[in-house]
């Protein structure tokens, strides 16, 4: 077992985990922030996606070990500080951009990590780099909207086209 | 200005706030003081005669609590099927025996052998791998046709073959063959319907509980409708009453069919909570969905259509394999007949319909309700073969279907259903304004002069939805009703909790039904709370599928109000000192009819539970109304679809370039939350029919068994914002039920495979490869290369 600190959230945090402790199972099970969702077993659906230092990762392609010392981010963190939706949670919810929630936390975070990147996409770009998240519910259509929207893009409001 | 609240207003989803902040309660979020975790050791080989567990070395591993395996559950029920098909020679279907652990054989891979229960998922994972065990392999059946030859092995040893059913419905023999002996043309067509995994991306997962206080029960599972687990598996495996079994199925991640069916480890963990006297916690992994959650599809279809000189229809015979896989799942049986063979005349005045369907046992993962069910195989061929007709015969197929569009309702057809409204004509004039078929000759020219080729596909489809009046379904084999059930509970202060028999796993109940309450009601919607998925809380339920939430646990929710505003009018009549009769409700007030006199709703409530005031002498205190509502039809969606792609002659590729939907949905709760669940299934149908395809190899390996290798649609594969509409202004109410709603959630994957494929032809012909008349989904670039090369 290897302790490990990060500050997960604002928050510092720490553990003892084992070499192979994958930082979902890290985040799910020790630290009972189960908004971080395991989709798939082959770093697929993105389900798992969370920001470390700032960065977009699957984490469950990261051992917890290696977390130690990052800075990591979780859908549990991405509200505004006084609770409410940030501007990408509220277009998600504008838009109609989730149906069950499962891919949700994923899909902000790798939306969140996008505009950081690239503030102003274009529909093709925000549809290449959702390549590794899957969602089986919406069709991805209310998805890129929602990213579009949050972007400060005009796009129409639903059910109004 | 649309409206802003009640029926046909597009609220946001209260369900997004806790998903959107990581707040949701999925069933592997739940964790019991002191669970202990199961891992299923599962066959890697399709067919094996099981010689020898020896668990013994993996018992004395560190942290397992117990071994179980087949032999642990004799004597235990096995799962159930839910419907009993009667063939054409009035014998009933063959139902084999399908134990929840492997008993003397194994018969798919993924077959569970043996359940290892541990303190740590990696102990239980470890110790399994300590199992030894001595399997025979036998040789497989995976190919349906070898599975029907004389001599074949047979995947269930004590049937006479791997012919589970020869069902044969629709227009009898003699005047079928009569209709296509007249005909002036016949058409002809064979084809497959992809197998495919639902694959919801929650994973399924089943909590087990015990108390010994109360010697009872409670599962946590992943299920469309926890209400149908605790009867199948109370009452037919675990011999569980009731009272004594409380199932709950939380926040659940998406179900497509795929989570309706009572599966072996949710029987597993509850069997086993007692057993080790622990809770017992079952996670699967993606791999292990690929291998036991039910699939989808899989029938091999040859399908005539018969028209006169005149180009109508005269008559459609068809005739299908559809595979079982090893074990009947819990609908299996009905998917390729009462939800297949019903839906067989289409949108068409076809005279004679007759389907024929065998359903094969093979060494493949059971088979089951996966979006649609059975209504997008009919589409499919249906629609694939007026395509193939309208080429040959040198006709346009928009025009052909037109004239053979059924226009007067209701309408009985050839296969036993009665469509009760619908206008096709409307959705395909609707289909054709949007998808501005005038101007596709130039899209094709530009699509021309940058080498592709570009296609025009069109096509109807109706679905049955509703699901569905109880003594019908009975007739038919149904061993369950089909009515739903809700209980609206009025608070002492005029607040709300309705309890539904649906569940929601991502069509936003929580939101749509509060709608319909609100209105009827005419107080605010936040005042009003939709509560679902656990059996301790709501009355009954038949769950959510087949497009039926609204149309059927909606009208029982109606109904329930309806009695709810009956009492309350009474209430009030005697706070007002007027007849009842004479009393109205609007905007939650309750007025004396042409007076001012009036009471607000809270008044009224609050009267009912503080009943100093009251006419305790005719009515009881209190305002809680429950109705079971089990609907007189079906209901009928309908639609026209269209689409174009663009194909790259060089590599065989295709792309979705601009897709249109026009679906008659009848009236519309929530125009969001409709438009969403047609973009989710197109999206599912397209990826039918370009890039999903479940595959096994000869010996029954399961060569798709990842996101690596099963193509899910991903963002990019989807037609771009500027060329998608999906439109439902085309409503003709259902007839039968208060909402005049007809469900919404399978008609894109119903409607849309055709779609693709007849636009992939109508892209081939117009480069010339006019010898292709059909290339089997999922269209890959490597079967379009291959047929533009056939000759």
């Amino acid at each position: 077992m290897t302790k490990v600190t990060m500050t997960v959230n604002g928050k510092s945090v720490s553990g003892e985990v084992k070499g192979n402790t994958l930082l979902t199972d890290f985040l799910r099970t020790d630290l009972r922030l189960t908004g971080t969702h395991v989709g798939c077993d082959t770093s697929q659906c993105g389900a798992c996606v969370v920001h470390v230092n700032g960065e977009a990762v699957k984490a469950c392609t990261m051992f917890a070990a290696e977390a130690d010392g990052t800075e990591v981010t979780t859908i549990e963190g991405m509200a505004n500080a006084d609770g409410s939706l940030n501007v990408i949670q509220q277009a998600f919810q504008e838009y109609h951009g989730l149906q069950c929630g499962f891919c949700t936390p994923g899909m902000v975070m790798s939306a969140a990590a996008l505009l950081k990147e690239n503030p102003k996409p274009s529909e093709a770009e925000v549809r290449d780099y959702l390549e590794g998240n899957i969602c089986r519910c919406t069709g991805y259509h209310n998805i890129v909207r929602a990213i579009l929207a949050a972007s400060g893009q005009d796009v129409p409001a639903v059910a109004a086209e | 200005m649309p409206k802003d609240h009640g029926i046909g207003a597009s609220p946001k989803r209260r369900e997004d706030v806790r998903f959107l902040t990581g707040a949701g309660n999925y069933t592997d979020d739940i964790n019991v003081h002191g669970q202990a975790y199961v891992h299923f050791l599962r066959s890697d080989v399709a067919h094996g005669k099981i010689n020898k567990i020896d668990t013994s070395t993996a018992e004395g591993m560190p942290g397992v609590v117990r071994i179980f395996t087949g032999a642990d559950f004799e004597g235990v029920g096995g799962l159930p099927c839910g419907w009993q098909v009667t063939d054409k020679n009035g014998e009933v279907m063959k139902e084999p025996a399908h134990p929840v652990l492997a008993q003397g054989k194994v018969r798919h891979v993924g077959d569970p052998i043996a359940a290892v229960v541990a303190d740590s998922l990696e102990e239980a994972r470890t110790a399994a791998e300590a199992i030894e065990l001595d399997i025979e392999e036998l040789p497989a059946v995976v190919d349906m046709g070898k599975a029907l030859e004389a001599g074949a092995t047979k995947v269930h040893d004590d049937l006479s073959d791997n012919l589970c059913y020869d069902w044969q419905f629709g227009t009898d023999t003699e005047t079928t063959d009569a209709a296509f002996a007249k005909a002036a043309h016949v058409t002809t067509l064979e084809l497959v319907n992809n197998r495919l995994v639902a694959n919801p991306m929650e994973p399924r997962v089943a909590v087990g509980d015990y108390s010994r206080a109360g010697d009872d029960y409670t599962l946590y599972t992943t299920s469309q409708n926890p209400h149908v687990i605790r009867l199948l598996m109370g009452a037919f495996v675990l011999g569980i009453p009731e009272h004594k079994l409380r199932v709950v199925a939380p926040d659940v991640g998406g179900g497509f069919g795929t989570k309706i069916f009572h599966y072996a480890e949710e029987a597993f963990c509850t069997f086993a909570a007692k057993a080790c006297n622990r809770p017992v916690k079952w996670t699967s992994t993606r791999s292990e969905a690929f291998m036991s959650d039910a699939h989808g599809r899989d029938h091999v279809t040859k399908i005539e259509l018969a028209l006169d000189k005149d180009n109508n229809f005269l008559a459609v015979r068809t005739d299908t394999k559809a595979n079982m896989g090893a074990y009947l799942s819990t609908f299996s049986s009905s998917v390729p007949t009462w939800l297949h063979g019903t839906l067989m005349a289409g949108n068409y005045k076809t005279p004679a319909v007759q389907v024929n369907v065998k359903a094969v046992f093979t060494n493949t993962v059971p088979v089951d309700a996966y979006r649609g069910a059975g209504r997008p195989e009919a589409t499919f061929q249906l629609e694939r073969v007026i395509d193939k007709a309208a080429r040959e015969l040198g006709v346009d197929p928009i025009a052909l279907r037109r004239q053979n569009f059924i226009t007067q309702f209701p309408y009985a057809t050839p296969v036993a259903v009665e469509y009760d409204t619908g206008d096709y004509e409307a959705t395909m004039a609707k289909m054709e304004e949007l998808m501005d078929i005038p101007g596709f000759a130039a899209r094709r020219a530009e699509s021309e002069k940058n080498g592709k080729l570009r296609g025009l596909g069109v096509n109807c489809f109706i679905e049955a939805c509703g699901i569905a009046p109880s003594n019908l379904v009975g007739q038919l084999g149904a061993r369950a009703g089909l009515y739903d059930a809700a209980t609206v509970r009025v608070n002492a202060t005029g607040s709300i909790s309705v309890m539904v028999g649906a569940h929601s796993h991502g069509q936003g109940h929580e939101t749509v039904f509060p709608q319909v309450v609100a209105e009827m009601l005419g107080i605010d919607e936040s005042m009003i709370d939709i509560v679902h998925g656990d059996t301790s809380k709501i009355p009954f339920g038949m769950g959510t599928y087949g497009s039926r939430s609204l149309a059927v646990c909606g009208s029982a929710m109606v109904r329930a109000t309806e009695k709810i505003i009956n009492k309350a009018k009474k209430i009030a009549g005697h706070l007002l000192e007027a007849s009842d009769s004479d009393i109205e409700l609007k905007d939650g007030q309750f007025t004396v009819a042409g007076t001012d006199k009036s009471v607000a709703w809270g008044d009224v409530t609050l009267a009912a539970y503080v009943p100093h005031n009251y006419p305790l002498e005719d009515i009881e205190p209190g305002l809680e109304e429950t109705a079971f509502y089990d609907p007189a039809n079906f209901t009928y969606p309908a639609g026209a679809y269209a689409c174009e792609v663009e194909l790259d002659p060089e590599t065989g590729k295709v792309t979705i370039e601009k897709f249109v939907s026009a679906d008659d949905f009848g009236n519309v709760v929530n125009p969001m939350i409709v438009e969403g669940q047609v973009h989710g299934g197109i999206a599912q149908g397209i990826g039918q029919a370009l890039l999903e395809n479940c595959a096994y190899d000869e010996n029954g390996q399961l060569l798709s068994a990842s996101y690596m290798d099963y193509a899910m649609p991903r963002a990019d594969d989807l037609p771009h914002m500027a060329n998608y509409v999906v439109d439902h202004s085309c409503q003709t109410p259902c007839t039968h039920n208060p909402l005049g709603v007809k469900g919404c959630g399978e008609a894109g994957a119903i409607g849309s495979p055709p779609t693709v494929v007849n636009a992939v032809i109508d892209a081939l012909h117009s480069g010339g490869h006019t010898h292709v008349s059909h290339i089997d989904m999922p269209v890959t670039p490597s079967r379009v290369w291959a047929a533009m090369n056939s000759q």
